[in-house]
């Protein structure tokens, strides 16, 4: 007993000041992506050379669709290297289409409307489902149960049931082998619910947008409250997402 | 005394072998190869089918077989009709491999005692079905006869593909007289992607990325084996800093995932100190990772002819500070965990799984280790800094999940001190080199200790030097049949003990 108590103090107090200060993230962490909108070239070599389709050019305006952006470290996309990543981490957004990014202001979450504001703002209790990913958005969702980020103080919890759920948080893009698991639960899940898209896989299909064996992430089949992009999306990525989705931020 | 014996392509890990001068052997002469190989101690690193290359011409299998004592690994062909006989019954290792190419290619190994689909997708070419199922409709996962007892007393209890965390699907199925677990019956699938048929001409633009997400806690491990696949189809050589750069993320994933560990089995103990901390130790190593790439799982860090990021003077004894800090903090919570008498009560005796059948199942990484099976391909097979550096392989004797626990817990301190030795000494000089075309027919092999175990991935070329086959084995291949076998006899109430202490990847397995 003694030794945990003495080892307590020795560890340290360890739960982050979010949302009131702002994480420190490092130098080279990869986020909202910084370019220019206009195109001066109007190439568009972008549109083939991004791996994953999240390049378009309309009228000399460039437009990179964060719901299949991987933020790969060595983006292939522009031959003008106009790609750039800043450091901001905040991403989630509540419509698909806000993920076309053009450069300028980025049109993150708003919240839920007011009658299920209402219900869940204070407690929001969430079934994870994750559906052929690669474990790493998984891994970013169990982390936020640490007290580095300790989810429980915001009202926001996992549970064991969909019947306990008030919506379902999903993760993978959905594989064919999956697919009814996933209706099943979310149908599982009472009303009124959210559905929640977490990692490029989960919104688009991420890596694995074009495998005969995956869906295209979760838009295809179900209606999303909220989009968080990224591959893996950041922790910090994700709790911004649900604060703001709540109207916490 | 092998050598002479046993026509085999020899090997090291990281090399090629030129198929248009590789004999194949009749499937007699193949099959008594593979069990002399494996009765002289080698092991089944990988055995897969490749379609031949022109329309009519059948399906060859290959078999690599690590020698680990020799540091080599050897290669066998042969070439097989719509069946051929199954050698699981005399080598069990091989009874995954043998069902991995029922389903994709639709030959039968004629008396497999367990021939059961393992992914749950269509058939690759053709549409013969080993299991008759009709060729226009999907297969249903977990649609095959399970394996049942009955009796007075016996029942049978199915758990996912949806499980109460936050974690993987997958689908158990356990015979039980009361609490007791006679057998359990894993199926799984659920995570298949067809990671690799959407490698065949390439590589691709995406292959990398799908590389490294292969199973996400593996960055490093799989994306590493890939790019040493690359690098020795093209005869690049990777410069010796980017070789230390690797090897550092490498031991910072394994860091982060045992920590993790660790402190998820104490979670399922219910001994919240350790719990807690090593949650946010995790993190703190996740962290070291995204200093060096930006990315907490090393994601973008390594690619064929080396790595993206350097280590400047500042970064580098910047995160060797952080190494320090972290060390003290992270023993204090292990050595907590331990020393406490009701963690090892829970702990040992639980989920034991003998030395001969980790032997005889092919167990690689942590579950063999903790069996008293030396496997660790950056002791028997090493590349880059490990050939110099790397010299203190653990293992434990009781094969339980105690000892699964302490194999991380002292893997962790070795992980630690070569983080300090390779940090201190890097090489200057570039880290990175362009890399050119592939060999055209060619195989190259390239074996990578992940932190669960031995990662292995081979790559074949067409006469254009692309893609024409490409292979992986997660380490969790292997050790899922090890979880298994540790369920006998226990209580039911053990399984999410047993399964966290072996803590294995479902899309690992099912790519």
């Amino acid at each position: 007993m003694w030794r945990v108590i003495s080892e307590r103090f020795h560890q340290g107090f360890r739960t982050g000041k979010f949302p009131l200060e702002e994480p420190k993230l490092p130098p080279r962490f990869r986020g909202l992506p910084r370019f220019d909108g206009e195109c001066p070239s109007g190439c568009r070599a972008c549109e083939e050379l991004c791996p994953f389709g999240a390049c378009a050019v309309r009228e000399r305006k460039m437009a990179i669709d964060l719901g299949r952006c991987l933020f790969c470290a060595d983006c292939p996309a522009c031959p003008q290297g106009r790609i750039t990543f800043s450091n901001d981490y905040r991403l989630a957004v509540r419509r698909r289409q806000d993920l076309l990014y053009s450069g300028g202001a980025y049109p993150l979450a708003e919240p839920l409307e007011p009658a299920r504001l209402k219900l869940f703002g204070r407690s929001l209790k969430l079934r994870q489902v994750s559906a052929g990913g690669c474990n790493a958005c998984e891994a970013d969702c169990n982390v936020l149960n640490t007290l580095v980020f300790d989810l429980g103080r915001f009202g926001i919890q996992f549970v064991a049931s969909p019947r306990h759920a008030d919506g379902i948080l999903l993760t993978g893009p959905v594989t064919e082998n999956m697919r009814s698991a996933v209706l099943d639960t979310y149908e599982a899940v009472p009303g009124p619910k959210v559905v929640i898209a977490v990692g490029a896989c989960g919104v688009n299909g991420g890596p694995f947008v074009d495998s005969p064996e995956t869906n295209q992430g979760l838009g295809t089949l179900l209606p999303v409250d909220l989009y968080i992009p990224g591959c893996p999306p950041h922790p910090y990525t994700i709790l911004d997402g649900l604060l703001r989705l709540l109207g916490r931020r | 005394m092998m050598k002479n014996d046993l026509e085999a392509q020899l090997l090291k890990n990281g090399g090629t072998v030129d198929l248009s001068l590789m004999e194949s052997l009749g499937y007699d002469e193949f099959s008594r190869c593979l069990l002399a190989e494996v009765k002289a101690g080698g092991r089944v690193a990988a055995l897969f089918g490749v379609p031949g290359e022109g329309k009519n011409e059948g399906l060859e299998l290959f078999a690599l077989i690590a020698r680990d004592r020799s540091a080599q690994i050897a290669v066998y062909r042969t070439e097989v009709g719509t069946s051929f006989p199954s050698l699981t019954q005399s080598c069990p290792q091989i009874h995954l491999f043998e069902r991995e190419i029922a389903e994709q290619y639709g030959v039968t190994p004629t008396g497999h005692p367990w021939l059961k689909p393992l992914r749950f997708h269509r058939v690759w070419q053709g549409d013969t079905d080993v299991w008759g199922r009709p060729p226009d409709e999907r297969p249903r996962p977990g649609d095959m006869e399970f394996y049942r007892i009955e009796g007075e007393g016996v029942h049978e209890v199915a758990v996912g593909p949806v499980h109460a965390g936050i974690i993987e699907p997958g689908h158990f199925r356990f015979q039980c007289y009361g609490e007791k677990v006679m057998h359990l019956e894993i199926s799984l699938g659920y995570q298949h992607r067809a990671i690799e048929p959407m490698l065949l001409a390439g590589p691709h633009p995406f292959t990398m990325a799908q590389m490294e997400t292969i199973a996400g806690d593996t960055t490093i491990g799989h994306g590493l084996a890939y790019c040493q696949v690359i690098e020795a189809l093209s005869g690049c050589v990777v410069p010796e800093r980017a070789q230390s750069i690797r090897a550092m993320a490498l031991e910072l994933e394994r860091l982060a995932n045992h920590v993790g560990d660790i402190g998820a089995l104490a979670g399922d103990i219910g001994f919240l100190p350790t719990a807690s901390f090593c949650g946010r130790l995790r993190g703190d190593y996740l962290n070291l990772s995204a200093a060096l790439c930006g990315s907490r799982f090393g994601r973008g860090l390594v690619r064929p002819g080396g790595v993206l990021f350097d280590l400047d003077a500042t970064l580098a004894s910047g995160m060797q500070t952080r190494i320090d800090e972290i060390e003290g903090n992270t023993l204090g919570a292990l050595n907590l965990f331990f020393d406490e008498p009701s963690v090892l009560g829970r702990l040992e005796g639980t989920g034991r799984v003998s030395r001969s059948v980790a032997e005889d199942l092919g167990l690689v990484g942590v579950a063999a280790k903790a069996c008293g099976v030396p496997r660790d391909s950056r002791f028997f097979h090493p590349t880059g800094v490990y050939r110099q550096l790397f010299d203190e392989m653990i293992t434990e004797e009781t094969g339980d999940a105690m000892a699964r626990a302490h194999v991380r817990l002292r893997e962790t301190m070795v992980s630690i001190d070569l983080l300090r030795r390779i940090g201190t000494s890097l090489p200057a000089g570039p880290v990175k080199v362009p890399v050119g075309p592939l060999k055209a027919n060619t195989l190259a092999v390239s074996l990578v200790e992940g932190w669960r175990g031995e990662v292995v991935h081979v790559g074949i070329t067409d006469a254009g030097g692309r893609l024409r086959r490409y292979k992986i084995v997660d380490p969790s291949f292997h050790n899922w049949s090890g979880l298994a076998m540790a369920l006998r006899d226990e209580q039911i109430s053990d399984f999410p003990l047993c399964n966290k202490s072996f803590g294995l990847s479902y899309c690992g397995f099912d790519l």
